[in-house]
């Protein structure tokens, strides 16, 4: 039997309020959601297979732009691995400076997110106000490295850029004024009522579920897994330096915000501790053009989580395989958890929670029935007349007010 | 003792054989090859009794004469276990692990499309990552692969 009020709807690839062009395909009964399927592929451009067929400094430079948000993160957990296939004691001093870029690109990352979350859940103030200051860690990051994103500071051995001592007091200056923001935004998060109350119990994810789902980053932190790579598996400085891993125990999007608002504390803390200890000596040592033949993994904590590299060395100057895992793909399994059994209205939020910079639950373009499988093609106009129709049936008619706005209009 | 070698250890009592298959090559790295025959019990030992819930991801390889696969598994202390199988060139076929692990159904799908392994027990689905109008026998990781265009 046809059940004509479960409805499939299709959101993308292509839509108005996507960032990035991403499909879903939402199996609806009423506003609530039975179940969603989601269509990733559609910015593949072949990254693993380009990297092969290039040297080892061109791949750099490719895997850089994976991503336009933690292009550190990508390069960093690139060149880390092979380092460690080429034996490279990579020195002190740029181990320290990968980690300051690091956490510069995490403050931009955050209060990014921050503002997104705030627009999607229409608190579009907090967008500007976040997008705002976010200004002040884009100057400083286009201050060190020449670029707002894609630094292109790594290189294998160390990093291409120095840190002058006034470029250290600029740093220093711009996080004095980010932690006075941020300290407003956890204020902000913990106590606006309309925050709370619309974040509250959304895009539950049990603690038991992201364990088991893998989930990763502030994803699993507010779900009380202390899973955090700078902690657990450390890489460039964090071993050295002291920092607490956030976590939160409400399993939900306020979670989540509460989380990154918090980690923001932690990276100007971080900020601070590089730029004070930062030992002296050179930023690169040389790095051989042919790699010896091995094999590493390089982990990395990025904005959204653990980010993995596999790279296979055959001793030529080109990889012989490299493989990414972004942290989008590992939480994949925990959204559409998430998403099950709750409202329509909500998905914009709890998609852009873990962070991918989602949207929408805009307009169909076909409406496939879910048990009979056949789909039909709704204009604009047949969509228009079912709702004045379905609205006649309840006893409720507007074509007399319409004829009246129309009258008046053309008058 | 070290956490890898005492990991080492219990894999080599477990496992006749498979101490000389066991590499360490820094702290929190251990790369083990296994038999496709010895996969499966070698995988659940691992996760459940040595502790390692967290799938990182998997990686398939062209080597030419065979497939591999590796599962990198984690624990929460930053320990890595990367168990590698191989395959056969002509017909690579593997069991699917969404069973231990869910969210391995998006990275089994990754080795259907891109390397054209056929993963038992993976559920129909939508394809990941390439395009539905792209050819099925054609898998761009492949190392027989070139682009049609010269890059």
């Amino acid at each position: 039997m046809r059940d004509s009020n479960k409805f499939k709807i299709p959101i993308g690839p292509q839509h108005p309020a996507l960032k990035e062009p991403e499909s879903f395909s939402v199996a609806l009964r009423g506003e609530k959601i039975l179940g969603v399927d989601i269509r990733l592929g559609y910015n593949h451009r072949g990254i693993e297979k380009a990297a092969e067929e290039r040297t080892y400094i061109q791949s750099l430079y490719i895997i850089e732009r994976i991503c336009g948000i933690c292009s550190h993160s990508h390069s960093t957990c690139f060149v880390q691995a092979v380092e460690e296939i080429a034996a490279l004691e990579v020195p002190k001093r740029a181990l320290y400076i990968r980690t300051l870029i690091g956490e510069l690109e995490r403050v931009h990352s955050h209060l990014l997110w921050l503002g997104v979350a705030g627009h999607e859940i229409g608190f579009d103030t907090l967008l500007m106000y976040t997008w705002r200051d976010r200004e002040v860690v884009m100057d400083l990051l286009a201050l060190l490295t020449g670029n707002r994103v894609n630094y292109g500071v790594n290189t294998y051995g160390g990093v291409r850029r120095d840190i002058s001592p006034e470029q250290a007091r600029e740093i220093l200056k711009g996080v004095d004024i980010l932690e006075e923001r941020t300290k407003y935004y956890i204020e902000v998060a913990t106590q606006e009522v309309t925050i709370i109350q619309r974040l509250s119990g959304v895009g539950v994810l049990s603690r038991e579920d992201a364990l088991k789902l893998d989930a990763v980053g502030p994803t699993a932190r507010a779900c009380g897994v202390a899973r955090d790579i700078r902690k657990d598996d450390p890489y460039s400085a964090y071993a050295e330096v002291p920092f607490s891993v956030i976590t939160d125990d409400h399993c939900d999007v306020y979670g989540r915000t509460v989380v990154r608002v918090k980690e923001l504390m932690e990276s100007y803390k971080i900020i601070r501790y590089v730029l004070k200890n930062m030992p002296e000596g050179p930023i690169a040592i040389k790095a051989p053009r042919k790699i010896p033949a091995g094999e590493a993994l390089g982990r990395y904590e990025a904005p959204r989580g653990e980010d993995v590299h596999y790279v296979k060395a055959n001793g030529t100057e080109k990889p012989e395989r490299v493989k990414v895992r972004a942290p989008t793909l590992a939480n994949l399994q925990a959204v559409k958890h998430m998403l099950k059994d709750r409202y329509l209205a909500d998905m914009p939020i709890v998609i852009a929670a873990i962070d991918p910079c989602f949207s929408c639950t805009d307009r169909m373009i076909a409406v496939g029935y879910v048990d009979s499988n056949k789909a039909e093609v709704i204009n604009w106009e047949a969509l228009r007349s079912y709702g004045i129709e379905w609205y006649r049936g309840k006893g409720i008619d507007f074509s007399k007010l319409n004829k009246e706005f129309s009258r008046r209009a053309i008058s | 003792m070290t956490v890898c070698e005492n990991i080492k250890q219990q894999l080599a009592a477990q496992f006749p054989g498979i101490e000389e298959r066991v590499k360490i090559p820094r702290p929190r790295r251990i790369f083990v090859d296994s038999s496709i025959e010895e996969f499966k019990k070698v995988f659940e030992y691992a996760i459940n009794e040595l502790g390692f819930k967290h799938l990182c991801t998997i990686t398939g390889l062209d080597e030419l004469d065979k497939f591999s696969l590796i599962y990198h598994l984690a624990q929460e202390n930053g320990v890595l276990l990367n168990i590698k199988i191989s395959l056969s060139h002509e017909d690579p076929v593997v069991d699917s692990i969404i069973g231990y692990f869910p969210a391995a159904e998006i990275y089994e799908r990754e080795l259907v499309d891109l390397f054209g392994i056929r993963v038992n027990g993976l559920p129909e689905g939508l394809r990941y990552p390439l395009t539905d109008d792209w050819p099925l026998d054609e898998h761009p990781l492949r190392k027989d692969w070139k682009p049609k265009t010269a890059s």
